[in-house]
């Protein structure tokens, strides 16, 4: 699998299907039993505690609930980045919190907590503290989950605009098939920790393979089975109860 | 029915090898946080109106909690004193019984356990909390070392207060003792305060409550953040994860007090 710089890439497949396991071997946070994670060059998995950390310093990760923290108001919360790593004056950091508000169009919510923000406006000033420090490279978990029609394509846009307009690379977890159609510029298929199938939006949509379809679809039944591993109905019910 | 039982026998010998290895297992995990914490120490105290937050929330809320159980405790303690004094004739020796009862013993130790079922419970709950949201992990996915910036200034923050709790409750709780012995019962004041000047000596007695409050309040921090930390990251497991804080805290406290005692009494009985 690899992920291009300056492209937004999809990883799809159903849910336990190790999509975010991905997200957090790109971060560090979990080690590949076996194989390699590579981002710009170093190995993510071969890194100290400190390179990991200047690593991540350029990573933005947008969480599937925002992981806000709760205890800040919106400014403070995309503040936070910025007053852990750099040395800048509280007038840089209120003009640049101030834009990073307004890309994700909550620049009248700053002085809000984040209790008092619904689903959607808490993902867009998530997704502003994810671009925070400007990163090379911005991963989505999950960010079209449980959002209104409206607040989801809100979401997709900014991916689209602001990895265009940054020039940061995306990588994009999710099950959102028609979401992630409209924006991305490559997806990959992966279940049970394998990759099943890739290729661009227009493959996709013209694919023939069963899984994609399924998925596409949305059938119920297909390669991903709708029943859950068991024994034989009729076995099962005739065993004693005991 | 001898292979019924012993199948029985081993499935408890090897539940008992679980548990065993499991808790050995935390224990280490729990030494190990606790190196991490002090090893970033400094983190709590170059920020520290992080840390001057924490002694806010631990500490400054906890005052009235501490100061009304002090009163009560002392108001007890100088009634139910002053009859069994009272009926050897040392009625006028209530002032130091009451000062050296509550300077050496319940001060640190009730204010140790209200401590950790007001402050430490609420430590525990914030930080399992911030870890279910993934907050923790957004912390460190951003580069910042959740133990440092959350965890740190929270341990120091209760280490720091807990001594001037305890402080605050020996002083209400000899000020309530004051009310009803002189004010109530009639005691008189002079000999109140002056057998109290002349029985308690700040070294031993005042030092050894202050070194006391000072270990509990190190052992209910840690205890509190490490379960904290250490919490499984759902409803159930952050409510299981705030009932051992206090149950664990209030059985260190006890333990520790034991310990700490017989150590500072050696000579007695000899």
């Amino acid at each position: 699998m690899t992920v291009p710089r300056g492209k937004i890439v999809a990883i799809m497949g159903g849910s336990g299907g190790g999509k975010t396991t991905i997200l957090r071997l790109i971060g560090g946070q979990l080690k590949p039993n076996s194989g390699q994670v590579l981002v710009a060059g170093e190995s993510v998995p071969d890194l100290e505690r400190e390179a990991l950390y200047a690593l991540r310093r350029r990573f933005g990760m947008l969480f599937q609930f925002g992981a806000l923290f709760t205890d800040m108001s919106v400014f403070e919360n995309i503040a936070f980045p910025m007053r852990e790593h750099t040395e800048l004056n509280e007038e840089l950091i209120r003009d640049l919190v101030l834009m990073k508000l307004h890309a994700v169009g909550l620049r009248g919510a700053a002085a809000m907590m984040p209790t008092e923000l619904s689903g959607g406006m808490a993902r867009r000033v998530a997704l502003a503290r994810a671009i925070a420090l400007d990163p090379m490279l911005v991963m989505y978990d999950e960010p079209f989950a449980g959002l209104d029609p409206i607040s989801l394509g809100i979401i997709g846009q900014l991916i689209r605009r602001l990895n265009d307009a940054l020039g940061t690379t995306s990588v994009v977890v999710t099950h959102d098939v028609y979401e992630s159609l409209k924006i991305v510029d490559y997806m990959y298929f992966v279940s049970e920790g394998r990759i099943i199938a890739s290729g661009t939006p227009e493959s996709v949509r013209a694919s023939t393979d069963p899984f994609v379809r399924q998925f596409v679809d949305g059938a119920p039944d297909g390669p991903v089975r709708f029943h859950y591993p068991a024994p034989p109905f009729r076995t099962q019910l005739l065993a004693d109860v005991s | 029915m001898s292979a019924e039982l012993a199948t029985g026998v081993f499935s408890w010998l090897r539940r008992l090898g679980a548990t065993v290895t499991g808790a050995i297992g935390k224990l280490g995990y729990a030494t190990r946080f606790m190196i991490a914490v002090l090893l970033l120490t400094h983190h709590a105290f170059r920020r520290l109106h992080l840390t001057l937050r924490e002694i806010y929330f631990a500490g400054v809320l906890s005052l009235v909690i501490i100061l009304m159980s002090g009163l009560f405790v002392g108001m007890v303690l100088s009634l139910q004193g002053y009859e069994v004094l009272n009926r050897y004739g040392a009625g006028e020796q209530l002032g130091i019984m009451v000062a050296l009862s509550l300077v050496r013993e319940l001060g640190p130790v009730v204010a140790g356990l209200l401590f950790a079922s007001r402050a430490g419970s609420a430590i525990t709950a914030e930080i399992g909390l911030m870890k279910t949201t993934e907050q923790l992990a957004a912390m460190e996915m951003m580069a910042v070392d959740p133990v440092a910036r959350v965890v740190a200034p929270r341990f120091w923050g209760g280490v720091i207060s807990m001594p001037l709790l305890a402080a605050l409750f020996s002083a209400m709780g000899i000020f309530g003792a004051y009310i009803v012995g002189v004010r109530l019962i009639g005691i008189d004041a002079g000999a109140f305060w002056g057998q109290m000047q002349a029985g308690v000596s700040f070294w031993p007695d005042v030092t050894n409550g202050i070194v006391k409050s000072l270990v509990f309040g190190f052992a209910v921090s840690l205890i509190s953040v490490f379960e904290g930390y250490d919490a499984k990251p759902t409803a159930e497991g952050v409510s299981s994860a705030t009932t051992r804080t206090v149950v664990i805290s209030s059985l260190a406290i006890l333990a520790l007090d034991f310990v700490m005692t017989a150590f500072m009494f050696r000579g007695v009985g000899v």
